[in-house]
């Protein structure tokens, strides 16, 4: 394998001109809001450093992630950040296959030993030795540990990789466990969602590449650039929220008019993602803007927290139509059904005892 | 008894002068005047204790309403421009704002557990190492279930409603201020303070949904609580040895009769 050229030396060899990289740098700036200020330095850093070399594994996935960050829609993205990122492993992406697909994964490894990072789609089966995830000949679990030993840094793409995803949904026969669970020995980000949106995905590297650092995580180990805030926080519906103005069928006028899909079922508000603010498809929409609530795919195990289409999630444990009103209303009514009883039962019990005593005897 | 020391005409007719010197009016007999001295009292419930009692039934009555109101809101308002409108917003203030109310309020009555008499204690703490005190609960449940005849008489609360105030009040109200608190913090803003001392229960809990179900079985159980209190405050003030309801007003506990036991 050759030197890893710069980024910006892989740019001019695309043809992309100065003037175009130094747009390039400017957009990327805004997307991470940094500010006017750190245009230089992103430039510099592009100019300067050579490229992160990234090994890229899937486990049990749907491959949504690597869709959607194809379709990155920022400038340039489509062509330079696979360039930028010298990305010299991802079995989907890349010409080489079998023996030789491998063989690069492994020159990687032994080449930049602590210096890659290791990008992880999707999420390992541990059941049965791992056996439902099969990658190379071995289990994926085994290349996984494999890859992180030497990795600097880890990534944990989607919600597979964060959180687990549907494989992982109750009860989980495979096992499948989020990486975080699996490599407990280096610095991981998860950039949660199904999939995560596009620029999201290459914010965060591009943020990694310029800085040589981690960007800032929550509690959760999230960029808190992008999962900072709810979609609620930043949803263009919020004042007809406040307004107390919700759709209440899928055809109603409310939902002509754009009303607030909380009534929907919309997870919005218990959903942390940049949707309401980056959206998708180059910034096209997002899909509360479609006239569908967010199903908070972003969210940890969100596809135990009941229907996509009810605010109060259903307990499975209290029957299929279970929810945390119907059982309070429930308890109450057996509650109230029994004071009324009880207040009968007293008050019979209390006449008969004054019918029984006389009037020289002990009042009761 | 009561009225045993009264079929003896001549004894009473004795003791007249003493009753009619006594402060009672209105349409009391001379009867009610031989009764009334007899009768015991005692100040259970100092002004801050109940001052306590009627601003959390409020509070809770209107966190219980809007709450509801927030997980599954009333039918859509469209009477203006939602710029101009702010209904949901309304109910969600005063759920925050009563919230507020009853969280400054339990830390008041913590307080006054401290600087209070005994009884101002006896919600936080359950005697558990008390074999009397099993015995009572026995006694009391014995008595709920009409196997009883006569129940005890209690200057404070009966070992079976210390109970309820214990799990229902001290830790419903304690978890309902937790998990209402992180849930508050996601609206108030990552790094704020609330978000830094109550947001890690989210993750804790594994969610904000899931604290959102939590809150609402919470709020169900705290309704739950205040039918039974209602309930039973009203049965004993009718049916036990003691006032109720009025204590709750005036805070001095009356007694129905004289009996030690």
């Amino acid at each position: 394998m050759s030197e890893i050229e710069t980024f910006y030396d892989v740019m001019r060899r695309q043809g992309i001109t100065r003037r175009s990289f130094m747009k390039y740098c400017s957009l990327t700036a805004s997307a991470l809001g940094l500010g006017p200020a750190f245009v230089p330095q992103i430039a510099h850093a592009m100019e300067t450093k050579p490229r992160t070399p990234v090994i890229w594994v899937h486990g049990l996935e749907c491959t949504c992630c690597s869709e959607s960050f194809i379709r990155s829609a920022h400038p340039l993205a489509k062509d330079v950040v696979l360039s930028m990122i010298s990305l010299d492993y991802d079995d989907t992406l890349m010409a080489a296959a079998g023996h030789a697909a491998e063989a690069a994964m492994m020159d990687t490894i032994e080449k930049y030993k602590g210096q890659y990072i290791l990008a992880v789609e999707g999420n390992p089966p541990l059941n049965e030795d791992g056996m439902f995830c099969i990658s190379g000949g071995k289990p994926f679990v085994e290349k996984l540990k494999m890859a992180a030993k030497d990795a600097k840094a880890v990534i944990s793409w989607g919600a597979c990789a964060s959180y687990g995803c549907v494989q992982a949904a109750k009860p989980n026969p495979t096992q499948a466990t989020p990486v975080h669970k699996v490599i407990t020995d280096k610095p991981i980000i998860k950039v949660p969602g199904c999939p995560p949106i596009a620029e999201v995905m290459t914010g965060v590297i591009t943020y990694m590449l310029t800085f040589d650092r981690m960007p800032e995580l929550d509690r959760q180990g999230r960029p808190a650039m992008f999962y900072g805030q709810r979609i609620h926080d930043k949803c263009y519906r919020r004042a007809h929220f406040d307004a107390g103005q919700f759709v209440e069928e899928w055809d109603d006028e409310g939902a002509r008019k754009g009303y607030c899909l909380y009534k929907m079922g919309c997870k919005g508000p218990t959903t942390y993602n940049a949707c309401s603010t980056v959206r998708w498809n180059e910034g096209v929409s997002f899909p509360i803007q479609s006239g569908h609530g967010c199903i908070g795919c972003s969210e940890d195990g969100f596809w135990d927290q009941g229907t996509f289409y009810d605010r109060v999630t259903s307990l499975a444990q209290f029957g299929v139509e279970g929810n945390a009103d119907s059982v309070g209303m429930a308890a109450a009514g057996v509650v109230g059904t029994g004071i009324a009883a009880h207040a009968a039962v007293s008050a019979l019990k209390s006449a008969q005892a004054k019918a029984q005593s006389k009037p020289s005897t002990e009042e009761v | 008894m009561k009225v045993d020391v009264y079929e003896e005409k001549e004894d009473v007719r004795s003791k007249l002068d003493f009753y009619s010197t006594s402060p009672l009016t209105g349409d009391a007999t001379d009867q009610d005047r031989a009764t009334v001295t007899r009768r015991t009292s005692v100040y259970v419930y100092e002004a801050p204790v109940r001052l306590w009692h009627w601003i959390n039934a409020a509070a809770i009555m209107v966190l219980c309403v809007t709450g509801y109101f927030i997980g599954s809101p009333p039918p859509s308002i469209d009477v203006a421009e939602a710029a101009n409108q702010f209904t949901f917003g309304y109910i969600r203030f005063a759920h925050f704002a009563a919230a507020m109310v009853m969280t400054i309020g339990f830390f008041g009555r913590i307080y006054w557990a401290f600087v209070g008499n005994h009884h101002a204690r006896q919600m936080f703490m359950l005697p558990v190492w008390d074999k009397k005190w099993w015995a009572e609960v026995v006694q009391e449940m014995k008595w709920y279930a009409f196997l009883e005849k006569r129940p005890k008489k209690y200057v404070g609360h009966n070992p079976l409603a210390q109970i309820a105030m214990f799990f229902f009040m001290t830790v419903g109200l304690s978890f309902m201020i937790l998990t209402g608190f992180a849930l508050y913090s996601e609206g108030v803003g990552r790094g704020s303070l609330v978000d830094m001392l109550f947001g890690p229960l989210l993750d804790f809990v594994g969610g904000s949904q899931m604290m959102h179900t939590l809150h609402h079985l919470g709020m169900w159980a705290i309704v739950i609580f205040m039918m039974i209190h209602i309930y039973a405050a009203i049965r004993e003030d009718i049916m036990s040895r003691q006032s109720m309801v009025s204590t709750m007003i005036s805070g001095t506990r009356t007694f129905k009769d004289d009996d030690p036991e």
